[in-house]
Order: C-alpha cells, then structure tokens, then sequence
C-alpha cells in the first residue's frame, strides 16, 4: 500500500462545496473589511485589497487542494481514509472492527446531493473516521458494503 | 423461591437504609458541631434546645423519608436478555442494560456497608463516565450470584436460577500473585511522595503555632535534643546543622509513612486469582474491592516501573481492557513485584513478555534532531527578544540551559525509546527514568494511521497510531518504510479475527 496508488478520488461536486461554504466566509471577512475600509479615512485600500487577493486565492487554490489530498479505498475489506494538506494522515480501519457507521448530509452538502461517511470504532484513538465528499448514493452503497461484510464475519 | 421470582422486580437490601443513616450522620456532624457552637457560644442551653434540636430533627427526618422514598422506588429486575432498573421518585427512569454490553460486574465494599454485609454492584459497560449502572447496596451472596448470572448469560449458558441465599458455588480458583504484609509496608517505602511532604511543609509553616515546639527554630531544636547534659549546647554550628537534619529528617519520615499508610489501606491483603472467568482481584483493608478482569477482553498489557524502583527490579502489571477506561476501575493485576512474578500473570492473559528474539528498533535519529531543532529555535527567539532589551547574560541562558536540556532529552528519549513487532504481538519501550513497556497483541488493534507533518514529509519518517480499545498505543519518528511495513503486518494480522471475536470470544487466544 503506497501512498497514491489506487486511491479513489471524491466527488468533483466536493470542489464546489468547498468553494462555496468558503465564499460564504470570504464574503463574512468581506464585509469586515469594508467596515475597516469605511472606519479608515480614505480609500486606500489597505485592508480591502489584502482581503481580496486572500479570498480569491483561498476559492481558487484550497478547494482543489483539499480535493487533491484527500483520497480513499475500500479494497482487501478495510476502508483506508488519506487525508490532510500539511498534516498527512492516512488511517485503514478493517471492516471487522467498525462498530457502527453514520452517513451525515449538512445543509450545504444536501445542495450538491454529497454525504459524509462516518465509521466508529472501538480503539480510543481514532475512534472516528469521517470522510467527507462522497456522493450521497456513494456514501448509503458505501455503508451497505461495510456492513454487509460485518454481518458476514459475525454470522 | 420459584423461577419467576428471578424476573419480578426487586428492591435492594433494606440494610441499604442502615448504610445510608450511617453516612449521612457522620455527614451531619460537622455542621451540627458548628451550629452547636455558634449556639452554645451565647451561652444559652435552653435555645439549643428549643432551636437547633428540632432543625436536626427536621434535616434528619426528611432526608431518612427522602432516602426511603428513594430506596422503595427503586427496584431492579433480571430478565432473559437484561437487567432492568427502575428508578425515581418524582420522575421515574427505567434503563435496560442487554447482557451482551456488560463488560464487567465490579463489587466493591465501603467501611460502613461491610459492616452490614452489603456490597455495591457495578455494571460496566464501556461506555465510560456515569453511565455504567450501579446497584446499592445489595447483600455480598446477591452480588455474587447477579456477577455469576451476567457472566454465565453472556457466555450463552443460562444459570440455573439459584436461591439468593444459598452461597454462590464457587468456581475453581488458582492463586496467581498475593502481596504478603511486608511486600505491601515495602511497597509503601516506594510510593514516598514529594508531594505530601510538600503539604505537610506548608501545613507546618502556615500553622506553626499549633506545634509545641518552634520547627524552624534552630535553637529550640538545640535545647530539645541538648537534654540535660547540654553538651550539644556547646557545638554551635554543627548543632544547627543536627536541627535542620532533624525537621528535614521528620518531613521525610511523614512523606514515608503516608506512602506506607496509603499503599497498605490500599492494597492490604492483595489477591490475583484465575477464574474460570478470568482474572480476579480482591485488595484493600477498609474499602474492600473485588474485581474481575475476563482474560479474553485484556487489549494490551503495560509493565511499568519507577526511577529507584527500578534499581531493585520492582515493576508494575497493568492491564488494558476495554472497560478499563470507565474512571474507578483500576486495572492494575500486578503493583509491585519482580519480573520472575510478573512473567506467569502476563503469560495467563494470553499474552508474552518480549522474547529475545524480538528485534529492537530505535526512532530515527532525524526525528528526534527536528524535534531539537523546532525546540531550539524557540529558544533561540527568546534569546533574541532579550538581547534585544540588552541583557546579554540573560541572553545566554536560554540558549545553554535549554538547549542543553533539551538536546539530553532528546538524546536519552531517542536511545530508550524502542518499538519491536513480534509475531503476535507489538511492542513499544520509552522512557529513561521510568522504562515503560507496552505490549499490545497484533489481533486486538482497532485501527492503524501513518501521519506525518510536513517536517517528517521532508525527511522521511512517520508516526504510527494505533486505534486501541481503552488506551493509547503509537510509535514515533520512525521510518516510512517501516512504518508501512509495521501497518501492513499489523493490518493482515487484525483481518484474521472479528471484532466481536475480539472482545467477546472467550476461547479465542491473543
């Protein structure tokens, strides 16, 4: 198992939502901006301009990162979850220790029809994994398959 | 008593009752002392009377209606596949705990209910914090067979209902491990602390007046121990140096008789039995607890030591299980013995002491050099800031006696941190002062991580994380390539068993 190889990746649709909740807190740090704009005599554009090229560079550049960092796999019956930009982490949880498994939708991922994947488990690090991005058909085939294979291994 | 008695709600024992009478009276004493005071300091027997005895009497009496209340609405039950308890007296709770989710079933004995013969019956789930269940107070032969039923339930075999008050049959038991009184007085030299010392040397100072001799006064010392023949009078320095000995000397001594005192009111008459069941353990003098550690749930098992214990070969046998993170519960097999001791417990759990064909792996020496230099360079920056405001002694310090330090440390926790991978088992070794051995059985993790910061991207290692039910295990700083080898090893070993046969499988092996 290498780093890369054979990973699968998320859905292209995560680039979007990723995209989006961060426009929703560029347009937050925005607004802030301006009121400091407003408050400094002048348009100078001290504040502004940082702002912008910051939000601008964070919607073009992070959602494509993280899409890119994040990679997962099912194969040999574990779910292997490779995760993180500066922070690597690449955790394999065999299906026959999962506990339970949860599917989550936030609000934002209901609008791009994308899920989180939860698994738990009984260790007390890493008793979560989470993956986010998965298509929401996905994510439920995804849960049916883990469980099925517990099901298989406690008769 | 017929078989559907055992599927009738019951109520604990009305001794409970006496129990709780006792503590809260004892709780009582206190605040009735010191109303009693405020009200005799006016000097008026007869307003004693008047007032506070009918207080007491109010505060004693709703509290014994409150507790009976409690006690009568209170009942549990034992069914096919739970235990209920119904609880409450405004509003009512009822919580089923299935068989299949006890962990464990703890007795243990306070002073007060073992003079009555009850115990408190705790039901472990795992879950951790408060949310295991707990029966109080019952009668020990109740305790017993409750634990005998949950054990047999899960284990699939129904008990015969038996009779609450014939003795539980007890089942084969072989002595593992008893501490004799003079290994727990031995034990209790060990556990000095700096920390009572430190108390009692702040007790002192603050409340000097109390003693009837001055502690710090070097010349009072001198005429304690001058006695009549005065001659230590007449030595002058060496006098005061015999006196500062002397008030160090006791501080030291009340250091070593709380440890003394605290080991033994804790592990007073200390038993490690193997059951059918797994393994049991009964210790303390007062508060008597006996507990049960199923062999087939032991996780991972830790051999610890301290800094002079270790030079006399004492070590320590604690096991890692998957209740063993609910607070109370202690897993501690083994406190205080000689590795010769430990080996044969260590081997009833299923589990080994590192073989000696076990290769040893350290860390790489670049992790534990980045880890100096991040540390280095936060010093370096305070350096900065007060050669900055022109100190340039104070400069210097920073960066000697940290870097120093720090570069020991680094040192030292690189040269014993060790890690090994057995053919069944895993195996980390840290510490200098303290060498602490884990030992965690290939088939048992949860989960395996590789993470790396950018740091270690650079320079190629990782650190490993094991999921681990009720602990924390991981290997720092080592090699990718190994750490991927260690993931792969481990990950092919944990396929081969299911969870449920992890922690439920009775004839499954480690």
């Amino acid at each position: 198992m290498d780093d890369a190889e054979d990973l699968n990746p998320l859905d292209p649709a995560y680039k979007s939502m990723l995209r989006l909740q961060l426009a929703i807190a560029a347009l937050v740090l925005l607004a802030a901006a301006t009121i400091a704009e407003v408050a400094i005599p002048g348009w100078t554009g001290a504040v502004w301009i940082p702002a912008l090229l910051l939000t601008t560079y964070a919607l073009i550049r992070v959602p494509l990162r993280r899409y890119h960092a994040t990679g997962f796999s099912l194969a040999e019956e574990r779910l292997r979850v490779v995760r993180g930009i500066f922070f690597r982490a690449d955790t394999v949880v065999p299906f026959g220790r999962v506990q339970h498994i949860d599917v989550g939708q936030g609000p934002l991922e209901r609008v791009f029809g994308l899920s989180t994947l939860t698994v738990h488990t009984a260790g007390t690090h890493n008793a979560s994994v989470s993956l986010p991005g998965l298509r929401h058909e996905d994510a439920t085939a995804m849960r049916e398959d883990i469980r099925a294979a517990i099901r298989r291994d406690t008769r | 008593m017929s078989e559907s008695a055992d599927h009738t709600p019951r109520r604990t024992d009305p001794r409970t009752f006496a129990v709780r009478a006792v503590s809260l009276l004892s709780q009582l004493v206190l605040p009735i002392l010191v109303g009693g005071y405020a009200i005799l300091d006016d000097g008026n027997l007869a307003d004693l009377i008047v007032f506070f005895l009918p207080l007491v009497l109010a505060v004693v009496g709703a509290n014994i209606l409150f507790a009976y209340l409690r006690w009568s609405r209170l009942t549990y039950a034992v069914g096919e596949a739970d235990i209920r308890v119904e609880s409450g007296v405004l509003s009512r709770a009822a919580r089923s705990v299935p068989y299949e989710r006890i962990q464990d079933v703890s007795l243990e004995q306070k002073v007060v209910p073992r003079l009555f013969g009850l115990v408190e019956v705790k039901f472990e789930t795992g879950a951790g914090g408060d949310d295991d269940l707990t029966l109080a107070y019952l009668p020990e032969s109740e305790g017993e067979r409750l634990r005998e039923l949950v054990r047999s339930r899960r284990e699939g075999t129904t008990l015969q209902p038996s009779d609450p008050d014939t003795p539980v049959p007890t089942d084969s038991s072989r002595l593992l491990f008893a501490m004799s009184p003079r290994r727990v007085v031995t034990f209790g030299l060990f556990e000095f602390s700096l920390a009572v010392v430190a108390v009692v040397a702040g007790f002192v100072s603050q409340f000097d007046f109390l003693l009837p001799f001055e502690l710090w006064d070097w010349n009072a010392w001198r005429e304690q121990l001058a006695g009549p023949e005065q001659w230590l009078a007449g030595m002058g320095f060496l006098a005061q140096i015999i006196g500062g000995v002397f008030a160090l000397g006791s501080l030291l001594l009340v250091g070593v008789v709380t440890g003394i005192v605290r080991t033994a009111l804790r592990e007073w008459n200390f038993r490690l039995e193997r059951t059918d069941k797994g393994l049991r353990r009964r210790r303390g003098m007062i508060t008597r607890t006996d507990l049960v550690m199923p062999v087939h749930r032991v996780q991972a098992l830790r051999v610890r030591t301290g800094l002079v214990r270790r030079l006399f070969g004492w070590h320590a046998l604690k096991v890692v299980s998957l209740a063993g993170d609910s607070g109370s519960a202690n897993h501690e097999a083994v406190p205080f013995a000689q590795m010769e001791e430990i080996a044969p417990v260590v081997a009833e759990t299923g589990f080994a002491l590192p073989e000696d064909t076990v290769e040893w792996r350290r860390a790489m020496p670049a992790y534990r050099i980045d880890d100096f230099l991040i540390g280095f360079v936060f010093m370096l920056a305070i350096s900065a800031v007060a050669l900055a405001f022109g100190r340039g002694f104070l400069a210097l310090l920073p960066v000697l006696i940290g870097g120093t330090w720090m570069g020991s440390h680094e040192f030292l926790a690189w040269r014993w941190g060790w890690h090994a991978l057995g053919e069944r088992q895993l195996y980390t070794r840290r510490g200098w002062f303290a060498p602490d051995l884990s030992i965690a059985s290939r088939h048992k993790l949860q989960s395996v991580e590789i993470v790396r910061n950018p740091l270690a991207r650079l320079r190629g290692y990782a650190d490993l994380r094991f999921g681990l039910a009720g602990g924390r295990l991981r290997i720092r700083g080592l090699p990718l390539a190994e750490a991927r080898r260690i993931r792969d090893a481990v990950l092919t070993s944990m396929a081969e068993q299911d969870f449920s046969a992890v922690v439920d499988d009775a004839g499954s092996v480690a």
